[in-house]
């Protein structure tokens, strides 16, 4: 017969085990921060680009006019998005190495097939919607499509992504509803948003 | 359930076992390589004891290939997955028994 430390060893290994089959929990909540600070350089650049010198809290009843300024746009939006991936990718293999574990496992393919396939529908949706002409919306559609492709991968990782999703999707729609605002939520949804949640994930897990 | 002893699975009381039908009931689908990774094992002692997960059906197996290599992927069974549930409520009864 085996003893009760035993058994209750067997439980808390099978509890531990099962979480850790099924989440990633190398995500570095710092690279959030970090993510948050690269959106919010951005966007600092993005209202040089379009709105200065009117004030950013000025509501917007005219979209982008020019086709440049519009490639701008859509190359400092890839400058933050791949510098934010770079970013997380790095510090969350290193956060793996630490809790030595693998980076590149089973788990982490799925979080990242879970994440891709609504992020990579809404980033061809909004090229589409830009090519047509609609700019109105591309900023709403940005935060609805982040937060969908966060509340679907958020199975696979902290309970704090679901929740960072929920917000994205929140902040997402009132934008859609205040469309002459686009800059300031994005900056509020991608910048703000990344640096609470990143924090608060940061000083859970990561240290 | 009046005595948990009886509702103790014998072929989950192995830890290894037991810690790939935790993976299994967990998750859709594992391969071999993947497992060997999580739990820590050798090749040997992983595959003889889903060998014996096997012919008591409690996992099924699906052989494949990727890129040419082979490609092996587990799944719990219902049976499994009843048995795994059982096994562990029973842990549960007798970590609280002895607890009073």
């Amino acid at each position: 017969m085996k003893e009760k430390q035993d058994y209750s060893q067997d439980l808390a290994s099978i509890r531990d085990l099962m979480e850790r089959s099924v989440k990633v929990i190398s995500l570095s909540g710092l690279s959030g921060v970090l993510a948050g600070i690269y959106a919010i350089l951005g966007a600092i650049g993005a209202y040089y680009i379009v709105h200065y010198p009117i004030s950013p809290f000025n509501y917007r009843i005219y979209s982008i006019q020019n086709p440049t300024n519009l490639y701008k746009l859509l190359g400092l939006a890839a400058i933050v998005l791949i510098a934010s991936l770079a970013t997380g990718v790095i510090l969350s293999q290193r956060k793996a190495k630490k809790l030595n574990q693998k980076f590149w496992n089973t788990t982490s393919k799925k979080l990242v097939m879970n994440l891709a396939i609504p992020l990579v529908t809404g980033g061809l949706f909004i090229l589409i919607m830009l090519y047509n002409g609609h700019y109105g919306l591309a900023a709403p559609a940005c935060l609805i499509f982040y937060g969908l492709a966060l509340l679907h991968a958020s199975g696979n990782t902290f309970d704090e992504v679901r929740y960072l999703g929920y917000t994205e999707i929140i902040i997402g729609l009132i934008s859609a509803l205040l469309p002459g605002y686009g800059l300031l939520f994005w900056t509020i949804g991608f910048g703000v948003m990344h640096i609470v949640y990143g924090a608060a994930m940061y000083f859970k897990y990561d240290r | 359930m009046k005595n948990p002893f009886d509702h103790l699975d014998k072929l989950l009381e192995h830890r290894t076992r037991l810690q790939i039908m935790t993976v299994l009931v967990s998750n859709d689908a594992f391969d071999f390589n993947s497992l060997k990774e999580l739990l820590d094992v050798t090749d040997g002692n992983l595959a003889s004891n889903i060998k014996a997960l096997e012919k008591e059906k409690y996992v099924s197996v699906n052989k494949a290939f990727v890129d040419r290599k082979p490609n092996t992927k587990y799944k719990a069974t219902e049976k499994g997955r009843t048995a795994f549930r059982k096994h562990i409520d029973a842990l549960e009864m007798l970590v609280k028994q002895q607890k009073q």
